[in-house]
């Protein structure tokens, strides 16, 4: 580099900090995010019946001796898996809304779409009204070991029937809506001959909870993560390259058959892990992705962490409100993801400066 | 260092978009202009050469290698492919757009040389203004100023743009063309353009290449080419070529 400094070497300098800045903004933004998510973290298990000040929350975590055991029994045992849970369930639906609008080139793409959370419903209310368990010795997690297994073969048929006819995005959409009409009817049908009660724990399943949530729910939660994350992570050029077209991403060197199969196997996975536990959220797979586009773009290097984070976060702050709202009641959070999100994303959608899906 | 085609046949399904197409090596340094009307296949030439396409016979040589023995990663390093069309509706800024060629799609790092680099070509392509804009943002003779910038940060030995120029007005085709023809030159690069100007072509190009049906009809200089009966054959046109002020070439088309 000269460092002569001519008109040209000038906008080049000034285009170059420009870009630099733009970074740092997204970098300050996405650590402003953790910091949030962290503070709806604390406030989360600080609210509850038994209320908990934040420096008896932080005793108890990083200054046990100076706890009371019941304070440690509520703050780990009840509400830390629970808070926890809310932001890997939102981080893990956020990412998987995010890859499947990028992949099906759809901004309707989401769980739902594709009857991924249709097929979990359904393999529950196989659980509550059978009592069939599709995996052998499953025990208590036979409820949640049904939705798993019936999303993943949703996947499973969506992946062999792309693999039969091409992986146009048209067509997994299509299919997609198509498994989502099957379960909805045939839950429908067990509806029809269930008892009162089972007909209650089938709604109740289906409007969502995050009172299921354990430690080894949420380890296997950070597992998963921890697993498809990263793969997004190394593919994100590719996948910002698809965003342009399959023709353009191809002319790139990208493999784009391959790369829908694969990320549509991780986003799968995602999908009916965070469903089978906390059952149908509707909304945070598809606005936390929207959000994340409306604030950095979709730039994978901000698209994918910003999706993540906004999904986190959409999912703590309805675990706080699912408490806050009627003390002594929490609400199905199912509920409250819609009612308190919907406002929040029209606003959103209403003061963007371009539609970005045209 | 040439690239030649022979005997190329791609169909998709039972159509036959290309039949026997070949031509003699195009040679470094030089621009060829890809001329022949739509639906001709023109770009599906140009998918074949960069192996985003099987054919079904044929071989393409690029300097000694048969282009068929290479990946498609490896070839699309070799050949560098700008396709007529793209999705410009994205929320991808101008800087990412031409940034990730740059980057090839690998790594996360950007180095400053990475930034100064996008950054000197969207100068040069007098889209600076642009860099933080988003693709979804510009007119349509923008987006394509844009992805002729994306092809030429990549360097490669084989350049392929697809009508480069469609949506530019008068004073960005000569400067996209010019642009093209500069860097074939300095890079000893192999370019090839799909053209529907012929004026455009005559001016700038160095070679011809005139197509119709899947068929290579026609090649050579640009006043041999333009001069063949089978170009108003072709075109279904009455051509008539004659020289303008500048002592270039001129092609006129008359409808009947």
């Amino acid at each position: 580099m000269s460092v002569t400094s001519t008109p040209h070497n000038d906008a080049v300098q000034s285009i170059v900090s420009n870009y630099r800045s733009r970074n740092q903004r997204r970098l300050l933004l996405l650590v402003g995010a953790v910091a949030a998510l962290s503070i709806t973290v604390m406030i989360d298990v600080m609210t509850g019946p038994a209320s908990l000040t934040l420096q008896d929350v932080l005793s108890v975590i990083f200054n046990p001796s100076r706890a009371s055991a019941q304070q440690k029994v509520i703050v780990w045992d009840l509400r830390l898996p629970i808070a926890l849970m809310a932001i890997c369930v939102g981080a893990m639906l956020g990412v998987a809304g995010a890859e499947m609008q990028t992949i099906l080139n759809n901004p309707l793409a989401d769980p739902f779409t594709l009857g991924l959370s249709s097929a979990a419903s359904f393999g529950a209310a196989l659980a509550i009204v059978l009592q069939w368990s599709l995996i052998p010795g499953a025990g208590v997690f036979f409820v949640t070991g049904n939705a798993f297994v019936m999303a993943m073969l949703t996947s499973l048929a969506l992946y062999g029937f792309t693999r039969l006819r091409g992986v146009t995005p048209e067509a997994m959409i299509l299919v997609g809506i198509a498994m989502l009409f099957t379960f909805n009817a045939l839950l429908a049908l067990l509806q029809y001959g269930a008892s009162e009660l089972q007909l209650a724990q089938i709604i109740f399943w289906q409007l969502g909870s995050l009172a299921r949530a354990s430690w080894d729910k949420v380890l296997i939660c950070v597992i998963i993560l921890a697993i498809v994350v990263p793969y997004f992570m190394s593919r994100s050029w590719s996948l910002t390259a698809l965003r342009m077209g399959e023709e353009k991403a191809a002319s790139l060197g990208v493999n784009v058959s391959f790369l829908r199969l694969s990320v549509l196997a991780g986003v799968s996975l995602l999908a009916a892990v965070a469903v089978s536990f906390v059952g149908a959220v509707a909304f945070v797979g598809l606005v936390g992705p929207h959000i994340a586009r409306i604030i950095v773009g979709e730039d994978q290097r901000g698209f994918l962490p910003c999706s993540a984070l906004a999904g986190a976060l959409i999912m703590s702050g309805t675990s706080i409100a699912s408490k806050a709202i009627t003390p002594g009641v929490i609400y199905p959070i199912g509920m409250i993801t819609s009612l308190i999100g919907i406002p929040f994303f029209v606003s959103l959608i209403l003061s963007q400066r371009k539609r970005h899906w045209q | 260092m040439t690239l030649i085609a022979h005997d190329i046949s791609v169909s998709f399904g039972t159509r036959r978009v290309l039949k026997n197409a070949g031509f003699d090596a195009a040679q470094p340094g030089q621009l060829t202009a890809l001329i022949g009307p739509n639906a001709a296949g023109k770009s599906t030439l140009f998918r074949t050469i960069a192996g985003l396409v099987k054919s079904d016979t044929g071989t393409i040589v690029l300097d000694d290698t048969d282009l068929s023995a290479l990946t498609t990663q490896q070839r699309l390093r070799r050949i560098c492919f700008m396709p007529q069309f793209f999705t410009a509706n994205a929320a991808l800024s101008v800087f990412d757009v031409v940034l990730m060629a740059q980057k090839q799609l690998a790594g996360w790092r950007v180095t400053d040389a990475d930034m100064t680099a996008v950054a000197t070509a969207l100068d040069s392509a007098n889209i600076g203004h642009l860099a933080d804009a988003y693709i979804g943002e510009l007119s349509g003779g923008q987006a394509q100023i844009v992805s002729v910038c994306q092809a030429l940060i990549r360097k490669s030995d084989v350049y392929l743009f697809d009508e480069p120029t469609s949506a530019l007005d008068l004073r960005h085709q000569l400067d996209v063309m010019s642009r093209i023809k500069t860097a074939m030159k300095q890079r000893n690069a192999i370019g090839i353009v799909a053209l529907h100007d012929l004026n455009l072509a005559a001016r700038y190009a160095d070679h011809l290449l005139l197509i119709g049906s899947g068929r290579v009809l026609a090649q050579g200089s640009p006043k041999s080419v333009l001069s063949d009966p089978l170009i108003a054959q072709t075109y279904q046109v009455a051509i008539q070529t004659g020289t303008g002020p500048r002592e270039e070439l001129n092609v006129h088309a008359y409808a009947d």
